[in-house]
């Protein structure tokens, strides 16, 4: 799977029209430059060879030098992935940790108050992107309130609290609205367990609401869950690029969005290989779990 | 007198063909009878209604700096109801027209996604074997990828601009409508009335475009509701990124993107760029569950 994924980040960068050499060699270059430039790229060779010289070197942990300016880019991504990393787990924990008790509540009991609450807050996310709801608390958390600082990161291992109040508005902001979405698929699947029989059994013996849910539903629940879950990684990922923006951290968001600006290729598709293979290990882990979650999964 | 025979035996096949006929109808009908779909569709046709109109409703040029009392970060007024940017523009202008080039991108690319996902799905769903397989893999492997960073990696060849931002929607919304209309060929390719027009000697595209298109398109605009969602937020994500619209021209992401640095200054320069890309999505997506409700009215209900 992921090597498939690494035949599409890369086919799909060399079959889109446009010529990485055109773009390097500058607009008014002469043809013969721009042959020399394709030679050094490699570009010259045919498509499945350049694929296994560029694979070849990403196993050995080398990634080629950006065509910018000549750094190395595992170099560059070592720089800026801490920050995009930290920024996406945190805010991956708090969907999962706002997402998952808002859905169950609500599932469990429709139409109560937390079935409002739940149907109030995806009322005012759905309409609002990440990037906007990042705008709105940096204005008021940062500027008008002052309580958070409004932009750049510091690294954990140096000042933790800090660094963690650097992240708190990024990571809510992201976070929440993915929250979200793991909210309505949480309630959906709860709430469709909760009509079976054998918890009409378990509350039937006596079990206080509580137990039924957690032990009962809630376990049943989560194959969907999970998966959603794992699924929403790539959003993670796709967001907390976005949402640096926003908040002017330094991290792969940047470093990407400059390579786009000048087609410095190579960036890019090393960026897109690391972000994909996270997403593609994400779920893989959700596949493994499955079996963990439900036994009869095992069995086929 | 009883009625003549055939009276007695046409009425009933009368009343269903109207029945049938009315599918459309009653799917609109059902629409306008749901709030949401209300909300949907006047605050659509108003949002669609100010980008059309963008050049005669807004009194300003989305782009000149200098006009009789220009100034920079006025406050929202009757003259200038968004307010002004930092280079003096009037942002109401420049909202309308973000609004424009967002609808326009948006409307364009899942069209040209749709036609070529839904084409490529009836065809691998009708076709089965080697080429279903095949058709399939490549979308699969398509559908893993989160579409910013699809989008992303194909505007790092075609480079930054308009043309490529819905060049790079389009491509991001074809696995979708793909997967989805090939299980729609399937659910009907094996139902009598396609039997009995191939019997009549009718060829594939025939039936795949003729007949089965026909019986598969509900849940299809469900999708296409869903990705013109996805296709504004895309968009509007893409030129927050710079990646989009090259300055001067407005857009609601790029605007959005220069409001940042002037929160300060000008809370209204985020604020109604902000709230008109929220009314936008929000009317979006109450349109998906609306149709969705519509064209399947038990959808909703089950749970």
């Amino acid at each position: 799977m992921l090597l498939l994924s690494s035949i599409c980040v890369f086919l799909v960068l060399r079959l889109v029209p446009g010529d990485p050499a055109d773009a390097l060699a500058g607009q008014d270059a002469t043809p013969e430059r721009v042959a020399e430039v394709r030679v050094q790229l490699g570009l010259d060779r045919p498509v499945p060879e350049q694929y296994v010289a560029w694979l070849g070197d990403l196993v050995h942990g080398d990634m080629g030098k950006s065509t910018r300016n000549g750094l190395p880019v595992s170099q560059l991504l070592k720089l800026s992935m801490p920050s995009t990393l930290e920024l996406a787990f945190v805010a991956y924990m708090i969907a999962l940790s706002i997402g998952i008790p808002l859905g169950v509540m609500a599932g469990a009991n429709p139409r109560s108050f937390w079935d409002w609450v739940l149907s109030g807050y995806t009322l005012v996310t759905i309409g609002i992107p990440s990037f906007l709801s990042g705008i709105l608390l940096l204005w008021l958390f940062g500027v008008i309130l002052g309580w958070f600082p409004i932009s750049g990161r510091v690294a954990f291992s140096a000042d933790p609290l800090s660094s963690l109040r650097h992240l708190a508005l990024p990571a809510l902001a992201l976070g929440a609205g993915l929250a979200a979405v793991l909210a309505r698929y949480t309630r959906t699947a709860v709430a469709e367990v909760m009509g079976h029989d054998y918890i009409r059994t378990a509350k039937a013996k006596g079990l206080s609401q509580r137990v039924v849910v957690i032990r009962h539903a809630l376990r049943n629940s989560l194959i969907p869950i999970v998966t959603i879950a794992a699924l929403q990684a790539g959003g993670v990922m796709a967001g907390a690029v976005v949402i640096e923006q926003v908040f002017t951290r330094p991290g792969m968001g940047r470093l990407v969005v400059e390579a786009i600006q000048n087609r410095d290729y190579l960036v890019v598709q090393s960026a897109l290989i690391v972000l994909v293979s996270i997403f593609v290990m994400v779920n893989l882990v959700a596949d493994i779990a499955y079996g963990f979650l439900d036994p009869r999964v095992r069995r086929r | 007198m009883s009625k003549p025979v055939y009276e007695r035996i046409s009425a009933p096949t009368w009343r269903g063909r109207r029945s049938q006929e009315s599918m459309l109808f009653a799917s609109i009908d059902r629409m306008l009878r749901n709030p949401q779909g209300v909300i949907a569709i006047s605050g659509l046709l108003a949002l669609v209604g100010l980008a059309i109109g963008a050049g005669v409703i807004a009194q300003y040029s989305p782009t000149s700096q200098s006009y009789p009392g220009a100034a920079r970060f006025l406050a929202p007024s009757l003259d200038h109801p968004f307010g002004t940017d930092e280079l003096r523009r009037d942002l109401f202008s420049r909202t309308l027209f973000g609004l424009r080039s967002s609808l326009m991108i948006s409307i364009s690319a899942v069209s040209f996604g749709a036609t070529i996902g839904i084409s490529a799905g009836f065809v691998a769903g009708y076709a089965g074997s080697w080429t279903e397989r095949i058709m399939m893999r490549v979308v699969d492997s398509l559908l893993a990828f989160p579409g910013l960073l699809a989008a992303m990696a194909i505007l790092t060849i075609l480079g930054p601009g308009t043309r490529n931002v819905g060049i790079a929607i389009a491509f991001f919304n074809i696995p979708a409508f793909c997967r989805l209309s090939r299980a729609q060929m399937l659910s009907e390719k094996n139902k009598d009335y396609v039997f009995a027009s191939h019997a009549l000697g009718a060829g594939p595209i025939r039936i795949i475009f003729g007949h089965i298109a026909r019986n598969a398109l509900p849940p299809l605009l469900t999708q296409v509701s869903l990705a013109m969602n996805g296709a504004v937020l895309l968009s509007a994500s893409l030129s927050f990124l710079g990646l989009g619209d090259r300055p001067p021209t407005p857009s609601l992401g790029g605007l959005l993107n220069s409001s940042k640095s002037n929160l300060r200054d000008a809370w209204w320069y985020a604020a109604f760029p902000g709230a008109t890309l929220a009314f936008l999505l929000l009317c979006l997506n109450f349109m998906a569950d609306a149709v969705n409700e519509a064209v399947d009215p038990f959808a909703g209900r089950r749970s």
